[in-house]
């Protein structure tokens, strides 16, 4: 390794498990281009054009851009098969990922053309896509923040789904006695009443991670089981309450719903201004937590302290810090942002609750903390990428391709599956992650 | 990692027990001809339940909503009623009569086979989350089978045994190899395999295979009245007596499980790679294989459960007939520590529950979803003991310890 890093223009040393990632990202390339050559391309040349539409009627105006699909699914379909032939002929090296994600993004917008083309509308809204990205990501991005703030204090939290639904349940619960019909005062355009749901909610989420920081570092019991059963636990009690409180009181299960604020000027940015600058709350706010926990994990004296704790805990506490302190605050600032996430689902979006509401969403966020390495950033990247493929498959059912809703559906979870088994290459947890510490 | 511990004694291991065996123990070993200290086997787990069956009371009653609007005496009295009732609903409907006992024993089968599922992914140090999925499975090849084969009863049923159990091992093993080949975590893949599985059937039940003809919704047909598992007390044609075969298919399982655990090569295979995946890896053992075989064995245990649900009791397949029991089975399993014998206890107790939860909901309008709060609750305090301990003022045994792996291994 050593003679590769000095000498400029040496071979670069590749280890076997990297040779054979390169051997199936190249044979995944090759399978993708014959995908898009022998079943888009040659239907589509008869198809004529598609439409993407950049801007819906009361968008700031974008040109609709509109591509002939015989000649972006040749194109794309060339393209594919020579970034395979580079692939198995000598890699991308460092430059992997970043050919992984170009490739698949030039065959997703060849699918999306060609199921355009061939579908009678002729034409989709990429503005309402991409928004509806936007807004899927947010709670697979929370959670998935919550998990970073605890596994980087070595503290394993499956609890996440079980925080999401509290956090769903609690704001509605109590956000809809407190505005009840009536037109209260206003905050940022929405009623306090809403407010102060959002409040209860990031309380629950946050009484749930005490549960768990307690069970997991104080009675050392094992941290995924107390993860499952909380989740279990919350699942209970909320459809239980549900049917006990909301059955017959419809008016305690409805909740305000927080309106989109757009952001001036930023918001009259053709395209980009209604994707990024044109949402609620919960969106913004997740945007803005993003760069807050980054700051604060990798910026500050306590963040360093704190992810010293999720590595070498004892090295930790010989320097003077209190691991156990450490864990539990960082365990329940992770619950107080699962918890928001949570009043997403009620508050943010349809305003009611339904039983099980959050449908796997936590799960789907503890593996956006995987994909996304344990950092911020990467977890709001990977929530996007799990948006994304929310939002295409609901496209896809728009566009009548003929491919069931129950297939579409499953996307999500198949690149669930598919991150975790180390697409994206391995990535390493923090080194005492899921070990409890018994100070000595 | 640190070192993983014991995965929990088993009563066969326990006999060298450091405390002077009580008269009562004597008993029981002679009764069983089991020689285990049954005080420390069975304190937890029983004040375990009587401290979730009392926080449940309390639930019951905080969660009255007359109090929440105008507290008084008299609705507070009201509320206490209720959980008061509620409580014995939930006993009598479980053990009160023939018909309860015959329920509870028919809720029973799916969960002892799903709680063997979960128990012998913990004896490998796997957590497999996945019954659900797997059931789901394992029933909908039972589905296929039944709808397409009619042949005498004593065939067909085995049939639909076997089919179910490669049709839930498949589920399973996916998960077993993406963790052998990749190091994916089998608590996420077998989640999204769940998930995955559940748009599987919604799908399959809207092919002409499956749907009867002339039906939109999502169902099948019904399947062979011979592929049905025969009802145990049919001699005495009452209608509302359910408890059928599978609850024997179950007791087979449970001590086919406890003899491929304890007395096979492979079993101790399994429980060396639970215990330590690099000791068993450095002794010669193939852990690729192991996971695969683990995971694809719990599959086909859940998938037999999904089959007991099939042919046992709806005799069609609908989205949701796995109803929660592959999730049911993973506070059972905890509950029963792992062991065969546990699982067959747990699953009878989560049985009553189930059949009492049907008649409490009636009876009292008190939600049959307190049940998953119940198992909750269990585990919690099974799990850690040191509560049951404070509460209770008792002495216990071991914590469980370590059962799960973290990402890293």
């Amino acid at each position: 390794m050593t003679a590769a890093a000095t000498t400029p223009d040496a071979v670069i040393v590749r280890t076997p498990a990297e040779i054979k990632r390169s051997r199936y990202l190249g044979i995944t390339y090759l399978f993708l281009a014959v995908v898009v050559l022998w079943f888009f391309a040659r239907w589509s040349v008869d198809l004529g054009n598609f439409t993407f539409k950049l801007a819906r009627p009361t968008d700031p105006s974008a040109p609709d851009l509109t591509l002939s699909a015989g000649r972006v699914t040749l194109i794309v379909g060339v393209i594919l098969a020579a970034m395979g032939g580079v692939q198995l002929a000598r890699g991308f090296g460092k430059m992997n990922n970043l050919v992984l994600a170009i490739g698949l993004f030039l065959f997703i917008f060849a699918f999306l053309g060609w199921a355009t083309a061939q579908s009678s509308i002729g034409a989709f809204s990429m503005v309402g896509m991409m928004k509806t990205t936007i807004v899927r990501s947010v709670p697979i991005t929370l959670g998935a923040l919550a998990g970073v703030m605890s596994e980087r204090v070595a503290v394993i939290n499956i609890a996440i789904e079980g925080q999401l639904l509290g956090g769903a349940f609690v704001a509605v619960v109590v956000a809809s006695p407190l505005t009840g019909g009536e037109d209260p005062t206003l905050i940022l355009g929405s009623p306090i009443g809403g407010w102060i749901g959002v409040g209860a909610a990031v309380f629950a989420g946050m009484l749930l991670a005490w549960v768990l920081a307690v069970l997991s570092i104080r009675y050392v019991v094992d941290q995924i089981i107390v993860g499952v059963v909380i989740t279990i636990f919350v699942t209970g009690m909320t459809s239980f309450l549900a049917l006990r409180w909301l059955a017959d009181n419809p008016e305690l299960n409805k909740g305000p719903i927080f309106k989109s604020i757009g952001i001036p000027l930023l918001s009259d940015i053709p395209f980009l201004g209604p994707v990024l600058f044109d949402h609620n709350i919960f969106v913004f706010g997740s945007f803005i937590l993003v760069a807050f926990l980054t700051f604060l994990l990798f910026r500050t004296r306590w963040g360093l302290r704190a992810r010293a704790v999720g590595e070498h805990p004892k090295a930790a506490d010989t320097l003077g810090v209190n691991v156990y302190r450490t864990r539990y605050l960082n365990v329940i600032i992770g619950g107080a942002v699962a918890g928001f996430g949570g009043a997403f689902f009620t508050l943010g979006s349809v305003g009611r609750f339904d039983e099980n509401m959050t449908n796997g969403r936590g799960f789907i966020g503890l593996a956006a903390m995987i994909f996304g390495r344990w950092h911020p950033v990467g977890a709001m990247a990977a929530g996007l990428v799990f948006g994304f493929a929310d939002a295409m498959s609901q496209t896809l059912g728009i566009l009548q391709t003929g491919i069931p809703s129950e297939f579409l559906g499953m996307v999500p979870f198949i690149a669930t599956i598919l991150v975790v088994a180390g697409l994206v290459g391995k990535a390493r947890p923090p080194a005492a992650d899921g070990q409890p510490y018994i100070k000595q | 990692m640190t070192e993983p511990q014991l995965p929990p004694e088993t009563p066969a291991e326990d006999n060298e027990s450091a405390e002077p065996e009580s008269r009562w123990t004597a008993f029981m070993n002679d009764l069983t001809g089991v020689n285990v200290d049954w005080r420390s086997a069975l304190l937890v787990p029983v004040l375990a339940i009587i401290a979730a069956l009392a926080v449940s009371v309390v639930i019951i009653v905080v969660s009255d909503i007359e109090l929440w609007r105008e507290f008084s005496l008299s609705a507070l009295g009201d509320a206490i009623g209720q959980a008061g009732s509620a409580m014995w609903a939930l006993f009598t409907g479980s053990f009160g009569s023939l018909a309860a006992v015959s329920s509870t024993l028919a809720f029973s089968a799916p969960l002892i086979l799903a709680g063997l599922s979960v128990a012998i992914g913990f004896k490998a140090g796997l957590f497999n989350i996945g019954a659900e999925g797997q059931m789901l499975m394992g029933g909908m090849a039972a589905v296929a089978l039944g709808i397409t084969i009619d042949i005498p009863v004593f065939l067909n049923v085995p049939l639909a045994v076997i089919g179910a159990m490669i049709g839930g091992g498949i589920w399973g093993g996916i998960a077993g190899l993406l963790r052998a080949r990749t190091g994916a975590h089998e608590v996420i893949t077998t989640i999204m395999l769940n998930s995955i599985a559940g748009l599987a059937v919604i799908w399959m039940l809207s092919t002409d295979f499956f749907q009867p003809e002339g039906r939109q919704d999502p169902v099948s047909e019904d399947i062979a009245v011979s592929a049905r598992l025969p009802r145990l007390l049919g001699f005495l044609d009452r209608n509302d007596l359910r408890v059928h075969f599978g609850i024997v298919v179950a007791l087979l399982a449970a001590y086919a499980i406890y003899w491929v655990l304890f007395k096979s090569t492979i079993g101790f295979e399994f429980r060396a790679v639970g215990f330590n995946p690099d000791a068993a890896h450095y002794a010669g053992m193939k852990v690729t294989w192991l996971y695969v075989s683990v995971m694809g064995l719990a599959g086909g245990l859940a998938g037999i459960a999904g089959m007991t649900q099939i042919n046992g009791l709806l005799y069609r397949a609908s989205p949701g007939f796995a109803a929660g029991i592959g999730f049911d089975a993973i506070s059972l399993a905890l509950l029963g520590r792992s062991h065969p014998a546990g699982v067959v206890a747990a699953g009878f107790l989560f049985g009553a529950l189930r059949a009492g939860g049907l008649d409490m909901q009636v009876a009292t309008d008190v939600p049959i979803d307190l049940i998953g709060v119940i198992q909750a609750l269990v585990v919690v305090f099974i799990a850690a003991p040191a509560l049951i301990r404070a509460i209770f003022r008792v002495k216990t045994g071991e914590e469980i310890g370590q059962l799960t792996t973290g990402w890293g291994t």
